[in-house]
């Protein structure tokens, strides 16, 4: 049971603060002989598997690392073109590491900007009267909680789907920013939070509420 | 408990059907606008899950919730996409829905010679079973809930 991510997104749309505390990472490497039997194509920047899956390797998984060595978007670290330097037989055997590719601060900011639409959308496509935005989504890997203030900033709680009490840890969030956040006076509103005491007490107590502690009055 | 309303769509977006059964508020836009802004919600949800995701999904998005109704969905691996909008009280009905594509879709429309796939659904058999198997489920009440 855990926490992956909390994202605080203020009132136009923009991320502010992002805090990944627990991210699974599959992983999977395994030495190719020329030819290769997966398929890879270029996609957002990175060289990833169209066609072909084995041995914990999926159709999406990126190419993390060849040989060992970490690589640069679509190009080795020497420069190459990953496709190319694959297709050369001089080059093999070659050992691949393949997994989920971890979201740029770029693509973290667009996903953000992405939420907060559908969350008004999902409040405007309502059968009923008077309805919130999306406040809670549901998949079969994580579930996504969302707390709206009324001054319009918006709390996004990652979680393992079986995680139990976020409603309290997102009132908790709400409260830890205000008092470390609005309450200090270098902080301008709906900028980027970059206060260590906001960090040191949302770190903990995200920890207490993996622990599915509750919050007692001033903890 | 009730169900608010229910949309079919394939997967070029085209919506095949729509019913309502107790719709209080109407989204103060033309229906072939409302469809197109469903249909492009869900579209952007799909998106957005599987890059969120930590691990690999298997199932992807299966239902949102808000204060006050709950979206479910179900997709097909053709691109049939199955969206029930129900209350906060109905549990996951993921099964209901593929119900309603396996034993309503699949039988009274695929099965059709002369039902044209990719247009909105004319089937007056279609309508009339889906009618009573929505007022059969248990979690729906004539009633406003």
């Amino acid at each position: 049971m855990a926490i992956f991510s909390v994202y605080v997104v203020n009132k136009a749309g923009g991320l502010i603060y992002q805090y990944d505390n627990y991210v699974p990472r599959a992983e999977a490497e395994k030495t190719f002989s020329f030819p290769l039997d997966l398929v890879l194509k270029i996609h957002d920047e990175k060289a990833v598997v169209s066609f072909g899956q084995r041995d914990g390797i999926r159709v999406g998984h990126a190419v993390l690392s060849i040989n060992g060595v970490d690589v640069n978007g679509k190009y080795t670290a020497e420069g190459k073109e990953i496709i190319e330097y694959l297709k050369d037989a001089t080059n093999y055997p070659v050992s691949i590491r393949f997994g989920r590719a971890r979201l740029t601060s770029n693509e973290k900011l667009m996903l953000a900007s992405m939420f907060h639409s559908l969350f008004a959308i999902g409040s405007q496509l309502s059968p009923e009267v008077g309805s919130s935005g999306i406040e809670m989504l549901e998949t079969d890997t994580f579930k996504l909680h969302c707390f709206q203030t009324l001054t319009g900033i918006k709390f996004i709680v990652l979680a393992d789907p079986r995680q139990a009490g976020i409603d309290a840890l997102l009132r908790k969030i709400y409260e830890i920013y205000s008092d470390f956040a609005l309450k200090n006076p270098f902080y301008s509103l709906e900028m980027p939070i970059r206060c260590e005491l906001f960090d040191q007490n949302l770190k903990s107590s995200l920890e207490i509420a993996e622990k599915a502690g509750t919050f007692g009055p001033g903890s | 408990m009730t169900v608010h309303n229910l949309y079919i769509f394939d997967r070029n977006g085209t919506c095949l059907h729509y019913s309502e059964w107790n719709r209080k508020k109407q989204a103060g836009i033309s229906k072939e606008e409302e469809y197109k802004l469903m249909y492009g919600m869900l579209f952007s949800i799909r998106s957005f899950v599987s890059k969120m995701s930590p691990l690999d999904m298997k199932d992807g998005f299966l239902a949102f919730q808000t204060s006050r109704y709950k979206l479910h969905y179900y997709e097909t691996p053709t691109g049939v996409k199955v969206v029930m909008n129900t209350d906060l009280g109905v549990p996951n009905c993921r099964d209901v829905l593929h119900q309603i594509y396996s034993t309503l879709y699949v039988e009274y429309i695929v099965k059709n010679p002369l039902c044209p796939l990719g247009e909105t659904l004319q089937s007056e058999l279609f309508n009339s079973r889906l009618e009573s198997f929505i007022r059969a489920l248990p979690f729906f009440s004539a009633r406003a809930g």
